[in-house]
């Protein structure tokens, strides 16, 4: 039984945790949310300084031709930290995407600079808030060109190029087409977006008659968007488990610090039980997330079941851990200078950047329902 | 990553399993889960005594134990490997877990080699049973409250008191008890601890039947029981010292959950009518689904970390400490949602004419108990919070008063 990380890859994750650490404190982050800036500069350059953008990316693209295990140690720190960096985007979802069914002309153009965080990617697939499918999806791409409108699209001022979901007119699940634009020319433009988590720039695209070009077959954008989400769910939810963990102990701290009524309140049952639930649930959630890149690593056929699992598993432990760290808190964890909102904005964006929680358990059911399992 | 043997840990796999094939039955799938056996438990005694005596001539009894009381000398991933492997075949249990997971281990710390010589090879091959006498009706969670009182006659002790839910009393042969011989010093500093023969006179032992019908434990009476000071471990006085090598010996088993789970509760769902079509395409019935497959992979996988330290030889994480926590509430949980899916005729337990027999709604009547019993929800809570996150202990005002000055303890109100 090897259920582990190699030590290679303990002594990555040990040295992303050591970066951020002293690079991207919470006061990192705090100059983010108090700004217009889409994302920490320092921090984002520093993160590819060191390899890490192009960790996954194969050699022949200017990478490291690493592989999804040494991906999920870097993004368990970066959900640590709450880092304000554009990572998932330019490589969970870009950098995936196109090595997923980009032909190599078009990963020579742009994964290169992607490795090297000279550019940022990112996908675009929500138009709003109805949830993007081949029924509702609006924007289409005919003739070389693409119109619509794309909104929430992480990252979506300071990237340089996305994949875009777009309807190209098939029927069913064939109707619709990854594409891939640059976002520097004059059919695009682009306005901030305002979300719940201003430490992660969002943006409104308007795409006019912007040239794109199809990344693999036409009609087949679905079936490939399924497989760039599964792979980015269980990459985010590294990120994660890295959160609810940090915000684990950030309550932990505070209930050893605080008295009440003459002692620690870490010695009430109330806030001792609250914590074991968070401890339990980021176990599980962690437990999951590694059989998640077990599979991602390999490639598996249960590649969607797996996903799903870490992610709904994922989400729940941020989602409490992160909400429950507030409360411990008390009053102070409410205010604006304290850091526990960190970790409440972040744990509500990953919950929803791949979709909600719900629609994955439908998503796992079906793949139980297709495996016959009983 | 990967889930394999290491060639070692391979080679002793094929070995239990070629051993297990020659030696016993393969477990039916067909046979309905969680179901509760036909036959009396006399008869399952006497199956179970014959198993046991088989695996302990070939050392599997006990993997973990010195070879010069029958076990293997193995490793604790020797002993999870033959567990994985015996899980698959139809062999008889429940009889001898406390006593060579709890009683034994005790004997082996804390008696003399004499008495280890004479009574651990015995348990090992399923001659003689052990039980654990350790509740009492005012002390479960804090069992270190205990009333059952010993007091020295000579070179015996006389035990007065009462025991409770101690499991296998009505069957087992020797016991492992421990009593208070000092009530005049805080809670813990006047206890100690004894083995004896449980059938000393002035025994008495009486069936409690619990909701779920069955009665697989008991109250246990001591009127003047004697026993002799050489059956003493450890000094008097030191009895609480000793019972913490028979708890943390608790805590060591990496078990398979049995019970009815998602899959079962996958095939009733897609078997079941619901108002607008089969319960699987309704999506509440879904979203629980996904929940409680999501728990039990977690659950698995956890697991899963923990052999992978045992298998390098190192010692466990405490990810472990949430199996308990995480299944309990599960168990009952999953089973009660699927007698909801079974509307008005869920709440029939009919062998006939219930969904497998009837197991989802015995295990949600047995569940109730699970969740108290061997450390309740909420003891578990409070041990993974202090001895796992750090967080202190709650203020014990009973810490340093004299036994019986406590409220309700020694007779004050």
């Amino acid at each position: 039984m090897n259920f582990d990380f190699s030590d290679d890859q303990k002594m990555l994750k040990d040295q992303a945790r050591r970066f951020l650490a002293d690079k991207c404190s919470y006061d990192d982050v705090r100059t983010v949310l108090e700004s217009d800036d889409s994302h920490h500069d320092g921090v984002w350059n520093g993160l590819c300084e060191l390899g890490f953008a192009g960790a996954a990316i194969p050699e022949e693209f200017g990478g490291l031709g690493l592989g999804a295990l040494e991906l999920c140690v870097i993004a368990e720190e970066l959900g640590r930290a709450a880092a304000p960096v554009p990572f998932s985007s330019s490589i969970y979802m870009f950098a995936e995407a196109l090595k997923l069914g980009a032909s190599d002309v078009q990963k020579a153009a742009w994964l290169p600079r992607i490795a090297s965080g000279e550019i940022i990617g990112t996908l675009a697939t929500a138009e709003g808030t109805q949830a993007p499918s081949p029924r509702t999806v609006k924007a289409s791409f005919s003739g070389g060109t693409l119109n619509g409108r794309k909104l929430p699209v992480p990252d979506g001022e300071t990237a340089s190029v996305a994949v875009v979901l777009a309807n190209t007119g098939g029927a069913g699940e064939q109707a619709l087409s990854l594409v891939l634009v640059d976002l520097n020319q004059d059919g695009v433009t682009r306005s901030a977006v305002s979300t719940i988590d201003p430490t992660r720039g969002h943006a409104e695209i308007n795409f006019d008659n912007a040239a794109a070009e199809l990344i693999g077959d036409e009609g087949d954008g679905w079936a490939m968007l399924k497989r760039v989400e599964a792979g980015a769910a269980v990459l985010m939810a590294f990120e994660q488990v890295g959160g609810a963990q940090a915000a684990l102990d950030m309550a932990k701290e505070y209930a050893l610090d605080r008295y009440a009524f003459g002692r620690q309140i870490g010695s009430y049952q109330a806030i001792k039980h609250r914590l074991a639930d968070m401890y339990v649930k980021l176990e599980l959630a962690k437990s999951n997330a590694y059989y998640g890149a077990m599979i991602l690593s390999e490639d598996g056929a249960e590649l969607e079941l797996a996903a799903a699992s870490a992610r709904i598993s994922a989400t729940e432990a941020y989602r409490f851990a992160a909400q429950e760290c507030i409360q411990v808190h008390g009053g102070i964890g409410f205010t604006w200078e304290a850091n526990p909102q960190f970790h409440y904005r972040r744990s509500k964006l990953l919950a929803l950047a791949l979709g909600s929680a719900s629609r994955w358990k439908d998503r796992l059911v079906a793949e139980l329902e297709k495996s016959n399992v009983a | 990553m990967d889930f394999n043997d290491t060639p070692e840990e391979a080679k002793f796999r094929a070995e239990a399993r070629e051993w297990l094939s020659a030696n016993a039955k393969p477990k039916d799938p067909s046979k309905v889960k969680a179901s509760v056996s036909q036959k009396s438990e006399a008869e399952r005694l006497v199956r179970a005594k014959e198993w046991q005596a088989k695996k302990a001539e070939a050392g599997y009894a006990a993997i973990t134990w010195p070879t010069e009381y029958g076990g293997l000398g193995g490793t604790p991933i020797q002993s999870v490997i033959y567990s994985q492997e015996e899980s698959k075949f139809d062999v008889p249990g429940g009889f001898f877990e406390i006593g060579l997971g709890m009683c034994i281990p005790t004997m082996m710390k804390w008696a003399t080699k004499e008495q280890c010589d004479r009574y651990v090879k015995p348990a090992l091959f399923g001659e003689e049973i052990w039980c654990q006498l350790f509740s009492e009706p005012a002390a479960g969670s804090d069992v270190a409250g205990l009333r059952t009182k010993c007091e020295k006659d000579g070179d015996e002790w006389v035990i007065n008191g009462q025991k409770v839910w101690t499991s296998g009393a009505h069957f087992c042969d020797y016991g492992i008890i421990v009593t208070r011989s000092d009530p005049t010093v805080p809670k813990h500093k006047g206890l100690t601890f004894f083995f004896l023969d449980m059938k000393t006179p002035g025994i008495e032992i009486r069936p409690i039947k619990q909701i779920s019908g069955g009665s697989g434990f008991n109250e246990v009476f001591f009127n003047d029981v004697r026993v002799p000071d050489s059956q003493r471990l450890g000094d008097v006085g030191e009895g609480w010292k000793v019972s913490l090598t028979t708890l943390m010996n608790e805590r060591l088993a990496i078990g398979q959950g049995s019970g009815v789970d998602y899959e079962e509760l996958l095939k009733l769902a897609r078997e079941t009518e619901l108002e607008n079509g089969p319960a699987i395409k309704d999506s509440n019935v879904r979203e629980k689904l996904a929940d409680w497959y999501v728990q039990s992979q977690g659950l698995k996988y956890t697991k899963f970390r923990t052999l992978t330290a045992l298998s390098k030889g190192q010692v466990p994480g405490p990810e472990s400490s949430i199996g308990k926590i995480v299944s309990g509430p599960k168990m009952q949980d999953l089973a009660g949602f699927a007698m909801d899916i079974q509307g008005q005729g869920g709440v029939m337990q009919d062998t006939e004419e219930s969904p497998m027999a009837g197991a989802f709604q015995n295990q949600w009547i047995g569940a109730a108990g699970y969740r108290i019993a061997g450390g309740t929800d909420e003891i578990l809570r409070n041990i993974v919070s202090e001895q796992v996150l750090g967080l202190p202990q709650d203020i014990r005002v009973d810490k340093n008063v004299p036994f019986n000055e406590l409220p309700g303890a020694g007779g004050k109100k």
